[in-house]
């Protein structure tokens, strides 16, 4: 649908909208100020720890902001962002391109990639520096370049292998030397046969010997890490492991193409490739976008929207989540742009029949019907032995069932409310430690006072009976009786006092 | 511009619980024909009566569970318990026992349940049960299927034997109606007679076809293949008919290897009774059976051997309601034992017993 017609570069945006975070991790740390002038390239925040990841100006021109704005996510967030104003003049900063990277070390190679703000661009968005470093105790036996596209409608992988085949090839190649792997396996679905003959094409031109491209049979999910690792070895990922437990790195195409980018152009990562498409767009497409880009201008450029546009979603129909407004600005994970009409009456959703058509279609060998009983009956301790934390929320199971029900939703709600339980127990468990402390911390207390209290008893009795011993001799003395006899003498003196004046007048 | 906001996925198949039952009633629709042809207006009589009943008291229960009626009305889930009861019914029997059937079926075994989706237990087969149990006699109206000495009823003469229960002038019962193949077999079985001596009997011979009972072939031939062409649509579960055969064929065979003379052969199980529609359309009922593949092989092999243990051995001559009843009853264990493997995990780990229920052990 959006593969007719050759990837289109957008127009320069008067203004860009750059989120400070769009990657998995801590934001990075802001190096730029209001009003400042930016060239292209130029890093606007710096990564802050280990997984984090840069994020550079687009275009060149001026900081007019630096501000919360809303950013596409599924909840409708606003979060900062560096607000540029473009130039028009598009002037690089000082690139340093390196032409010989098999003379850099692999760790220098990787603080590039760090510097660059490269992210998975599958649209997971985790920093690739540090998916490229697995460590000692994992080493890497097969680079698999992931040419499966996530989802149905998204074609802006098939796009970039079709145009940027040598370029794609290049930066695996610098991937597959930084992890030191011996084989390097591009994984392309069959119904892109272009793009397999392109990269084909290179592959023989350079005799590369440890590259291959393997056609995989499209059925979705196999755009999924895991899932793709079990059609191309037969082997499965751990539940609570990583590729590398198996010897395997996976790295989606686009992130090659930004890896080659960044080393042998010394370009940052500062745009992507763009699917708009869907019934609701009027000329489908894939673009190449500046990051910061609104996405409504990009759906101008793809001719708008049809009359009936109703849903706006970003990644694809099975994954993607909905946004309520265009006026948001295209991140490093954002893969495809679907517009769907308004949608036909859904039909209404019928009780579960017990059919097993989800069991059949999930890709996890999970039991989606029983997962789905128990999370509506909120038992979640048995959703969790039914694994729901191994479900990929690919949609497979709510795509297929005869009753409509929408399972996904009941299994988000699920991991959501476990999360929190989660969360209150440690809150609980914080509370009860402090608790407990300040319990015992009065208790202490009071143990104090007492014993303070007694030592001051003590000592006054003590005080009084050595007093006692030493009046002992002398008699005792009421000191009520005393007091009325002084008052008395006090008051006698006084009558004798005035007796004595009157006498004198 | 504004947009609507919607959970992921965006978009499911066109697929339904009403077009599911609209399939599997219309792969029906070649069995019952045959079956009219052979045992006569009965069938359709049943079925019509029968769907009236079941929709009527489908309608009646969700009034009073204050339910959305169209939705669930129009579903086919209670035509679809109709036809299946209605078919594995007596030809003559009377409307009354239709009735009770079917009321029982909807009202008992589906809504007093929580209705579509929530029944334990396969309704059809539980109204069938009800019937067989209570009313031993009128269950055995079959009619003998197009034999010579037998006159097959006019459609006037059926509604009169059933509403009416005035049978035609110069007809007894014994003239209209029959024992089943099966029941012949059990009953001369008990009278100490060999299968090849019943197979070649004068007046028990004619029963019997090519490799099954006559007529009974065909219906269960035509069954059998509209029941394949549900499973290669993927409409029901291969396992559970490919479980309940196999079970079955291979009970018969062992018996029948052991003594030929009182164990009636495999092809003779497979095409009499209402066996290919048991394995195909009432055992795969979804909701009432198990749900995990293994879960369902289990649950279809053992229908098959609880057939064969009640064909055999039990007082009824078909098992086929009591078999997957009582497998009805095994779905959640077998469920429960049969747990797939999850990706990327090594072995079944079972749902384990939580606090809670400890305490309440």
């Amino acid at each position: 649908m959006s593969t007719a017609t050759p990837v289109a570069r957008a127009s320069l945006p008067k203004q860009l909208v750059v989120p400070v975070q769009q990657h998995i991790g801590e934001a990075g740390k802001l190096l730029v100020q209001v009003g400042e002038h930016v060239l292209k390239g130029q890093t606007l925040a710096q990564a802050s720890s280990y997984v984090s990841a840069s994020i550079h100006a687009p275009s060149s021109g001026t900081v007019i902001e630096i501000d919360e704005r809303p950013i596409p996510h599924p909840s409708g967030l606003s979060a900062l962002c560096v607000v540029i104003e473009t130039d028009g003049e598009d002037t690089w900063v000082e690139r340093t391109p390196i032409s010989n990277p098999q003379s850099k070390s692999p760790t220098e190679l990787r603080q590039i990639i760090r510097q660059s703000g490269i992210v998975g661009l599958g649209g997971a968005t985790f920093p690739t520096a540090v998916k490229i470093n697995p460590g000692s105790h994992a080493p890497i036996d097969t680079l698999i370049i992931n040419g499966a596209e996530c989802e149905p409608f998204i074609s802006c992988d098939d796009m970039l292998m079709r145009h940027y085949a040598e370029e794609l090839i290049s930066g695996s190649q610098l991937i597959q030397y930084m992890v030191s792997a011996r084989h390097c396996i591009i994984a392309v679905e069959d119904n892109k046969p272009q793009a397999i003959a392109a990269l084909q094409d290179i592959i023989k031109q350079q005799l590369l010997h440890t590259v291959s491209v393997i056609p995989i049979p499209t059925l979705y999910p196999t755009g999924s890490e895991k899932q793709l690792i079990k059609v191309l070895t037969h082997r499965e990922v751990p539940s609570d492991g990583f590729p590398s437990d198996i010897g395997i790195l996976m790295q989606n195409v686009g992130t090659a193409y930004a890896v080659h980018k960044a080393i042998i152009d010394g370009e940052p990562l500062i745009s992507r490739i763009v699917t708009i498409t869907g019934e609701g767009i009027q000329q489908p497409q894939n673009m190449h976008a500046l990051i910061g880009t609104s996405m409504s201008e990009l759906i101008e450029q793809a001719g708008g929207y049809h009359k009936d546009a109703a849903k706006l979603i970003m990644g694809g129909p099975m994954m993607g989540f909905t946004l309520t407004t265009d006026h948001l600005p295209v991140t490093k994970g954002c893969n495809c742009l679907l517009v769907e009409n308004t949608a036909e009456q859904a039909p209404a959703t019928m009780p579960c029949i017990r059919c097993g058509a989800c069991a059949t279609a999930c890709p996890a060998q999970l039991l989606p019907q029983q997962l789905y009983w128990h999370a509506s009956s909120k038992n979640f301790d048995l959703v969790q032995d039914y694994h729901l934390f191994d479900c990929i929320e690919c949609g497979c199971c709510s795509y297929v069932c005869p009753s409509q029900i929408p399972l996904v939703q009941y299994y988000r709600f699920a991991k959501t409310e476990i999360w929190n339980q989660e969360r209150d127990r440690t809150k609980s468990d914080h509370a009860r430690v402090r608790h407990d402390f300040r319990q015992q911390r009065l208790e202490l207390e009071k143990k104090e006072r007492e014993e303070k209290l007694r030592k001051k008893k003590e000592m006054l009795e003590k005080k009084k009976q050595q007093e006692a011993a030493e009046n002992s001799s002398e008699k005792i003395v009421d000191p009520k009786k005393a007091a009325i006899e002084a008052a008395m003498k006090r008051v006698q003196e006084k009558k004798a006092a005035q007796q004595t004046d009157t006498k004198s007048k | 511009m504004q947009f609507k906001t919607a959970s992921s996925p965006h978009t499911t198949q066109a697929s339904s619980v009403q077009s599911l039952m609209f399939k599997v009633l219309l792969a029906m629709v070649p069995g019952t024909i045959a079956m009219i042809v052979f045992f006569g207006w009965g069938v359709l009589i049943n079925i019509l009566l029968a769907s009236v009943v079941a929709l009527s008291c489908e309608a009646l229960m969700l009034w009073i569970r204050k339910r959305p009626i169209k939705p669930y009305i129009t579903d086919g889930s209670a035509l679809l318990t109709a036809c299946l009861l209605a078919i594995a019914l007596p030809q003559l029997a009377p409307w009354w026992l239709t009735v009770i059937g079917t009321a029982f079926a909807i009202i008992v075994a589906k809504h007093l349940y929580g209705g579509l989706g929530f029944n334990p237990f396969n309704p059809a087969m539980v109204g069938y049960i009800v019937v067989i149990i209570s009313f031993p006699k009128e269950m055995t109206q079959w009619v003998p299927p197009l034999l010579e000495d037998y006159t097959l009823l006019s459609f006037s003469e059926t509604m009169r034997v059933i509403f009416l229960n005035e049978l035609p002038l110069n007809y007894g019962w014994d003239a209209i109606t029959m024992a089943t193949p099966l029941d012949t077999v059990k009953t001369q079985l008990g009278l100490e007679l060999s299968i090849h001596e019943i197979e070649t009997h004068d007046q028990y011979g004619p029963m019997f076809g090519t490799i099954g009972g006559f007529g009974w072939e065909w219906v269960n031939g035509l069954f059998l293949a509209s029941g394949l062409y549900l499973c290669v649509k993927k409409i029901i579960d291969w396992r559970i008919p490919a479980g309940v055969l196999l079970a079955l064929l291979v009970l018969s065979n062992v018996f029948a290897l052991y003594d030929y003379a009182s164990f009636t052969p495999p092809t003779f199980h497979l095409f009499s009774g209402g066996i290919m529609l048991g394995a195909f359309f009432i055992a795969t009922d979804p909701v009432s059976a198990a749900t995990t593949s293994k879960g369902r092989w289990l649950y279809g092999l053992g229908i098959g051997a609880f057939i064969y243990i009640i064909r055999t051995w039990g007082s009824y001559p078909d098992g086929i309601a009591f078999a997957v009843v009582l497998m009805n009853m095994a779905a959640p264990l077998l469920d429960y034992y049969t747990m797939p493997r999850a990706f990327g995990h090594r072995w079944n780990e079972f749902p384990h017993h939580h606090k809670g229920d400890e305490d309440e052990h």
